[in-house]
């Protein structure tokens, strides 16, 4: 309670005073009173003495985190740089939870982070994660993810920016907003461009509401570098810059494993070597898209699958030969086909088309 | 006179916690929130001035409470309200209103009597505050 009681007879008293949000962080340092968080709605436990001692494992399982780092360690292959700085970010988080108990006073981390990396290298997923993972930790009240494009934040004529771009803002509060392909909001050529006011709105909310939203930004790393340039602001606001590496052809083979293993389909082996095969060429492709275009192949090999049976049309079909994908659905993907194909980066068409 | 209508108006003004609370609550029921202000907080004035579009679709309370926050400073000095509307089945109406704002000093009411044919009596609530122009009530709140 940071209100005093108003008193039941005391009329002209101003009961309601009016607090701006961040007016507390204005100075910059961001101390946060532990009597003024507010919003979250748990209850902090009492404060510790000075000489009690507290167990770091059984607080990690209370909150549930090792949970979710588990799973993206299971869901995502690869990723290293990625999941060790997730990591990080959660242990920083957990201390700062039983130091809070101790009743140090520690200024609240910023978290809002900006991912990059290849299409398809997990940036989404990662997020989704990130979201549920500053929940548990109660750094979030609610841990949703609001995902958004330059179409949902800037407007179209003068005035309808800002409005548009809070009321995603109010959406994404107690959780996470993603803000795809950034860069787009800052368009270099036209300085009258509206994305301008978006940027200085997320800057303030950025700065001012860190304790009700954590903004992802994401996209392409070279454009992402021009963005953060042209925005030296958007730049220092964002403590967490993660790269996403593109995946190695061993890790991608696990992904479409994993895939696979999810829709109850399974590579024979000499499909297993085509579709490393077709990987290595497939790689060399412009447009390579990692594990969507992993996805993508897969959904086409299943369709190619569907013609072989019904086209065969055997009286003997068992359930092992619906789950199986044999070496010819992949091969007769159209990257076996020409190799000139890859030099001129136009994929040839086919019927079943062979796109991202 | 302090004016009692809505949810807890008997109360003691919630405090800043405690409406985050309540919307909390609202928001766990499925209701949506909305902001509303008025100089005119006759009983019988039941439409208030909307701040904003309704909140359908915001899912938690500090994206609610910005708004609070937001109309409190642009209407310091009039009453505004949060409502939650439970929009299930059956019910469609509003769940609660509650006055987060309120002028400094509320001059009330007085009753009015009309005296009409054989000596009936019609009474009327006549607000204080209404005898200015719109928009021109409660300023300041100094001096009334």
């Amino acid at each position: 309670m940071s209100e005093p009681e108003p008193e039941p007879g005391s009329e002209p008293a101003r009961p309601f005073s009016i607090r701006r949000d961040g007016d507390d962080n204005a100075a910059g340092d961001g101390a946060r009173a532990p009597d003024a968080s507010g919003s979250d709605a748990e209850t902090v436990p009492d404060r510790l003495p000075d000489d009690a001692l507290v167990d770091v494992r059984s607080e990690q399982e209370a909150v549930h985190t090792q949970e979710v780092l588990d799973r993206l360690d299971r869901e995502l292959v690869g990723l290293v740089p990625v999941k060790s700085r997730i990591r990080e970010i959660g242990d920083l988080l957990l201390v700062d939870r039983l130091r809070e108990r101790f009743g140090i006073e520690s200024s609240r981390p910023t978290l809002h982070m900006s991912f990059t990396g290849s299409p398809g290298t997990g940036k989404t997923t990662v997020a989704l994660r990130m979201a549920e993972l500053l929940h548990r930790l109660g750094y979030l009240a609610k841990g949703h993810m609001v995902s958004v494009t330059r179409d949902d934040l800037v407007g179209q004529y003068i005035g309808h920016t800002a409005p548009k771009t809070k009321e995603v803002l109010k959406r994404a509060m107690g959780g996470v907003l993603f803000v795809d392909e950034a860069y787009y909001l800052y368009r270099q050529e036209n300085e009258r461009d509206y994305g301008q006011e978006t940027i200085e709105i997320l800057l303030q909310v950025m700065e001012n509401q860190r304790e009700d939203l954590v903004v992802i930004l994401a996209g392409y790393k070279d454009r992402m570098d021009e963005f953060f340039q042209s925005n030296p602001g958007m730049s220092s606001r964002i403590a967490h810059h993660i790269h996403f590496p593109d995946y190695t052809r061993d890790e991608l083979v696990q992904v479409a494993g994993l895939m696979l293993a999810q829709q109850h389909y399974e590579l024979s082996s000499e499909a297993e070597t085509a579709f490393e095969d077709y990987l290595e060429r497939r790689m060399r492709q412009p447009r390579f898209a990692n594990a969507r275009s992993v996805r993508n192949a897969l959904e086409r090999a299943r369709l190619r699958q569907a013609a072989r049976i019904v086209a065969e049309a055997r009286t003997d079909l068992g359930k092992a030969d619906l789950m199986q994908i044999e070496a010819a659905d992949i091969l007769r993907s159209r990257v076996f086909d020409d190799d000139s194909a890859t030099c001129t980066g136009e994929p040839p068409q086919e019927t079943i088309d062979e796109g991202a | 006179m302090r004016i009692t209508q809505g949810t807890f108006s008997f109360l003691p003004d919630l405090t800043d916690d405690e409406i985050k609370a309540q919307i909390r609550y609202a928001i766990a029921n499925g209701w949506a929130l909305a902001v509303e202000y008025t100089d005119d907080p006759h009983p019988r004035n039941s439409y208030w001035e909307m701040w904003d579009l309704p909140m359908f679709d915001v899912v938690d309370a500090s994206g609610v409470f910005l708004e609070v926050t937001r109309c409190r400073e642009a209407f310091a000095n009039h009453y505004v309200k949060v409502t939650a509307y439970d929009p299930s089945h059956c019910r469609q109406t509003t769940a609660f209103d509650l006055i987060v704002n309120r002028p400094a000093i509320e001059p009330g009411f007085r009753l009015d009597r009309q005296e009409v044919s054989d000596r009936q009596i019609r009474y009327t609530v006549h607000s204080y505050a209404s005898e200015q122009p719109h928009g021109e009530r409660y300023r300041s709140g100094s001096s009334q």
